[in-house]
């Protein structure tokens, strides 16, 4: 009886992993027909314009892109960092990280007005800009990360996981720094231009990066109806906290260096007050959603403690992220550039005005195809190779794992 | 020697040379054409190139321009083939633009035409990936159009909003301004009449001889005389980008 009722949950399962893996190629497919469609028609067809020039596939874009590398943190608190439970989790977070990278340069490269041009990209390189970095930072990622998962996974190659986690640990931060610095470098508009992008970055990307694989694995655990100890379980729980609180403190001093130093003040009245959609998103989706809320979750006594709550957490966590990355990709650029301090100006080109920014239906399919790559590549991956983490409770206790 | 095997091998060499006579007049990218490149200079002496001698500049005297007249814009606009209608206007090329200003605290209005400063140190072609954003030697600030891959981190950094995303697909352009969809363009100071000897068409077209073209590095030049006796501004000098285009009255 048993053994028709293990019988019986299998099929299922596998009715509902394919179910799942043809419903991520679907969006997929419909992300690329969307790219295919802008390509062909142009960027008339999407609700980006010459002020508003980056839209919501680059919030996806880079949203998949900081999460990829904040997820890889939990290989490297394992590897560099010596803690033994997030060792077993190495290789779920190597795979997560290739997977969410690859997924965030598709769409990026996929909105670029000439994707025809990779290869032009790829071999003309400008050391000045950050972007041309980022060209030698993104494939380095793969490159040092694959070394790694083989590391991990192939007994031969075990030794040298140490060094190959320490490679990748670094290679995260440098890779999290270009992302920042993408912004930080930019003097023309008054939201971005501030050394505190790259450390913020870093942060956000723990904070986004361990959200992640909190979600992917409480649904691995669920899936094999396996219970997570609880002392790992408040372990990581209490690391989501740290990272979620320290990234508040980030985005607080960053928009306080904005007003006190840079002298923002009309931009950054706009974002956090005035701005309509922006202050909405900012106070209510980052600021409540995103971090009080999950924060409640996580540290509240008996709330907790409850079935769920560090997964409801870490799902808010990363919907306070769009709400964040909206605010500081669009935000940023509606608001008029400041050419000519104290003084009224207009023009045919829209000087002076508060831009508006709709995005059309085929950059939401585009942006949307971004996490289709990342969820069908996840999906199968931990399908079809071993990175469901197991925890030898038993052991990891005798060693003193559990407290160190 | 057999005959029928020098035939077909004569025959195979007319085939192939036709071949080639016909790749000449094909397009390499719309409206340039191979024949066309070895037309351009029939001379075959190798072109001189941008000299950095010279540094190529503008002094626009906003006194002296109209609020309301576009004169300027309409004749950049012939000049450049920009001549595409889009619905959504901000998503159509300007790549010069008339600002008007008003001091809120003096009740002051006046009016000034805004386009690429042609930075001595632009954050365009500090960011350019592919380093399709470039500076000619004379100062001139372009972009390669076979290189732009339309990623637009240069007008993400241009303080100016100088720059403009070609957004559709574009017909009817002027053979000497080739454009394209995906690629980001602005003003090249009309590098195609600045070679000849000319100058860029805004200033020929300024009825009220506003905008004053000329080298900054010749003191003899108008633009240079005028600059070092006559007080001007350069638009965020905060930013010490160093401006080829320079403005009075502002």
């Amino acid at each position: 009886m048993r053994i028709e009722q293990d019988i019986h949950n299998n099929r299922e399962h596998e009715t509902l992993f394919y179910i799942l893996a043809v419903l991520g190629g679907l969006v997929t497919v419909a992300g690329l027909a969307a790219a295919l469609y802008m390509e062909h028609n142009g960027h008339v067809v999407t609700g980006m314009n010459n002020q508003v020039v980056w839209g919501l596939p680059h919030v996806f874009a880079i949203f998949l892109i900081v999460a990829a590398s904040g997820v890889l943190n939990v290989a490297s608190i394992g590897s560099v960092f010596g803690k033994v439970i997030y060792k077993a989790r190495a290789p779920l977070s190597g795979m997560l990280a290739l997977a969410m990278l690859a997924a965030g340069l598709a769409v990026i490269m996929l909105d670029l007005g000439r994707a025809d041009r990779l290869i032009v990209a790829m071999t003309h390189f400008n050391p000045t800009s950050v972007f041309g970095w980022n060209v030698i930072l993104y494939p380095g990622f793969f490159a040092i990360v694959g070394i790694y998962l083989w590391t991990l996974m192939d007994r031969q190659m075990n030794p040298y996981y140490k060094a190959a986690g320490f490679a990748a640990f670094i290679w995260r931060l440098l890779l999290t720094t270009g992302t920042g610095s993408i912004f930080g470098f930019l003097v023309a508009r008054q939201a971005y231009q501030s050394a505190m992008l790259a450390p913020m970055f870093i942060i956000l990307s723990f904070a986004w990066g361990l959200a992640v694989f909190l979600v992917v694995q409480w649904v691995m655990f669920s899936w094999n109806e396996v219970r997570l100890n609880l002392a790992i379980r408040t372990r990581m729980k209490n690391l989501l906290g740290t990272f979620v609180a320290a990234a508040f403190y980030f985005v607080m001093i960053y928009h306080l260096t904005n007003l006190y130093f840079a002298k923002q003040a009309a931009f950054e009245h706009f974002i956090l007050v005035s701005g309509g959609i922006f202050p909405i998103l900012f106070w209510g989706g980052y600021v409540l959603l995103g971090t009080l809320i999950p924060l409640i979750l996580i540290y509240h006594p008996t709330i907790s403690k409850q079935k769920g709550a560090v997964c409801v957490a870490a799902e808010l966590v990363l919907l306070g992220a769009f709400c964040l990355l909206y605010v500081f990709i669009i935000g940023g650029q509606v608001f008029p550039l400041d050419m000519f301090p104290g003084m009224i100006v207009s023009s045919t080109f829209y000087d002076g005005l508060i831009d508006s920014y709709i995005p059309s239906t085929p950059e939401i399919l585009l942006s949307l195809g971004g996490f289709g790559i990342a969820f069908t590549a996840i999906t199968v991956g931990v399908r079809v190779f071993k990175f469901m983490p197991e925890d030898d409770v038993g052991s990891l206790e005798s060693a003193g794992h559990m407290l160190d | 020697m057999n005959e029928p095997q020098d035939k077909s091998r004569r025959g195979f060499i007319g085939t192939a040379a036709a071949g080639v006579a016909g790749l000449g007049t094909l397009a390499l990218a719309p409206g340039l054409h191979l024949i066309e490149v070895t037309q351009a200079n029939p001379t075959g002496a190798p072109s001189q190139g941008a000299s950095s001698k010279i540094r190529w500049g503008m002094l626009i005297d906003t006194a002296k321009c109209v609020t309301g007249c576009d004169v300027c814009v309409k004749a950049c606009a012939t000049e450049n083939g920009i001549n595409e209608t889009l619905k959504d206007p901000r998503q159509g090329s300007q790549w010069i633009r008339k600002i008007d200003l008003k001091d809120p605290k003096f009740d002051r209005t006046f009016s000034l035409p805004m386009m690429c400063q042609h930075c001595a140190e632009p954050p365009c072609v500090d960011v350019c990936p592919t380093g399709a954003s470039f500076k000619r030697a004379d100062g001139i600030v372009l972009v390669d159009r076979h290189t732009c891959i339309g990623c637009r981190y240069c007008m993400m950094a241009c303080p100016y909003k100088a720059r403009s995303f070609v957004h559709q697909p574009l017909t009817e352009q002027n053979p000497e301004v080739p454009r394209g969809i995906g690629c980001v363009e602005s003003c090249n100071f009309c590098v195609q009449r600045v070679d000849k000897g000319l100058k860029p068409a805004c200033v020929e077209s300024c009825p009220e001889g506003a905008m004053l073209f000329g080298d900054l590095n010749d003191k003899n030049s108008e633009i240079a005389q005028r600059i070092a006796r006559e007080a001007t501004t350069q638009v965020r000098a905060d930013l010490k980008l160093n401006l080829g285009v320079r403005y009075q009255g502002i």
